[in-house]
């Protein structure tokens, strides 16, 4: 058993696209309740190492995956688990907001549709507005347009849409990139209230935000043969005043790209 | 390839300006002694005016540091090296300050004669100057050893100190009509002696800076 405090547990992870292999020998723990940052330069395999958390990677064509990823020491990539009930447990947050075309009520209401949710819609609905921490803002507009929100509204909607299935881990690939400051930290403040009770892992090229949303980062970059390779992983704030690797050290100050 | 060249070029400059305020502070140290040696009034006058001087240069370093925390978010040895000049500033301010105290002894003093040659003093604050003058250059170049070395030669000021203190009191044992000088005497050695332990802290900060580690060196006797 997996000791209680780490959600997952990756071990030797290697990922190829065809022949590029584009991760090797990934090893982390993802500890629970906690917001853990992936950071490192364009290329280095950041997303390809977030998607690997709900096998995402299965739907692209001509991805190979080697190694384990346990979550709460299950391995997800193992032949007897059904890659859609592993989603089921793991939220994702993209780059740009994505609602679905409906109402802000039916793009949260959509996942408890799908399952057959028994219970209180209403209720529901509005407890994952509350922890998306948008309610206050839409809660006379349930039934408008979601995709009348402003860009910081809808990615908030997005989140409250995932909070909705009762995920254990979000994953957020650049949830703010195409966002304003102002939407920024206030996704940023929620991501440390949500961290209460979910496992938050977020890939992000902004530097400045893993250091203030994070507890924990992983530094990856390139091997000369273009592979991503863990190059550092501790507690935020002793891997940006601190850094153990030279590589870390050049990376965050900018003495390489 | 070195990408922020703009950011890491004020850092540097912030180094240099940490180097122009010791030289300044190094100078006030010496003019005080040399003025105390010989009744030099107006060269007293002139360090506590200049300590002024001495301050608003550090207000500018401070300032500096701040604008580049503010717009730059600098991270790892890049934010130790700018805390780590916001503390050194501090302790070159209070040496400055030291220097500012032996003059305004000096001003006390006034005319009256000397009560022996000083022999001990000067060295204190030769080394005391010395110290901090190579402290900065550790702090230049990188150089935690170095830091170490300097800050464990404070127990050679401290031992002058001692051996100030002991001689000017066997004079006022001798005659207690030479305590008023004899006690002058011994405020500006401890002037001195504090200068050394400041120079410990910058060496502590410079150590800090190179290998992330906050860890006290050379524990003063004093």
């Amino acid at each position: 058993m997996p000791p209680a405090n780490d959600v997952f547990e990756v071990k030797k992870l290697n990922v190829w696209y065809g022949n590029f292999q584009s991760l090797r020998d990934i090893n982390l723990t993802i500890k629970r309740h906690a917001v853990t940052a992936i950071i490192g330069p364009s290329g280095c395999g950041k997303s390809t190492l977030l998607r690997c958390f709900n096998r995402m990677n299965d739907l692209v064509n001509g991805a190979r995956v080697a190694g384990e990823v346990l979550l709460n020491g299950q391995d997800i990539y193992s032949p007897a688990v059904d890659p859609t009930e592993i989603r089921s447990h793991i939220g994702m947050v993209f780059q740009k907001p994505n609602p679905f075309p409906k109402s802000i009520f039916e793009n949260v209401a959509f996942g408890l549709r799908v399952n057959g949710y028994q219970g209180n819609l209403e209720e529901a609905v509005e407890s994952s507005l509350r922890r998306a921490a948008l309610w206050e803002e839409v809660k006379e507009r349930l039934h408008k347009s979601a995709l009348a929100l402003s860009g910081g509204q809808q990615q908030r909607l997005c989140i409250a849409r995932g909070l909705a299935v009762e995920p254990e881990v979000i994953l957020m690939d650049e949830p703010c990139s195409a966002l304003d400051p102002v939407a920024t930290l206030k996704i940023e403040d929620l991501m440390r209230n949500l961290a209460e009770s979910y496992s938050i892992v977020i890939v992000t090229h902004n530097m400045q935000q893993a250091a203030r949303v994070s507890d924990m980062t992983a530094f990856l970059t390139m091997a000369d043969d273009r592979a991503g390779i863990l190059v550092e992983y501790g507690t935020t704030a002793e891997l940006f005043s601190n850094p153990r690797d030279k590589l870390t050290e050049d990376y965050i100050t900018g003495r390489f790209g | 390839m070195e990408i922020r060249t703009v950011f890491h070029k004020k850092l540097r400059e912030i180094q240099d300006d940490v180097r122009v305020m010791g030289s300044m502070v190094e100078q006030a140290t010496s003019r005080s002694i040399e003025a105390l040696r010989e009744r030099d009034l107006k060269r007293a006058g002139e360090i506590i005016a200049d300590d002024l001087k001495i301050n608003r240069k550090r207000f500018e370093i401070e300032e500096k540091c701040v604008q580049l925390i503010a717009t730059q978010q600098p991270m790892a040895s890049d934010l130790r090296a700018i805390i780590g000049v916001l503390n050194i500033i501090t302790d070159i301010e209070r040496i400055g300050d030291h220097a500012e105290g032996i003059a305004k002894i000096v001003v006390m003093i006034g005319d009256e004669p000397p009560l022996k040659p000083l022999v001990d003093i000067p060295r204190m604050a030769e080394k005391a100057n010395d110290m901090l003058h190579r402290s900065l250059d550790a702090l230049i170049n990188h150089d935690a050893t170095s830091a170490r070395q300097i800050a464990a030669e404070d127990d050679e000021v401290d031992n002058l100190y001692n051996q100030v203190f002991r001689e000017l009191l066997t004079f006022m044992l001798d005659d207690p009509k030479t305590i008023t000088r004899a006690t002058r005497l011994i405020w500006v050695a401890h002037n001195l002696e504090r200068s050394a332990d400041r120079v410990t802290n910058i060496c502590e900060r410079v150590v800090y800076m190179v290998t992330g580690k906050m860890e006290e060196i050379g524990v003063s006797k004093y």
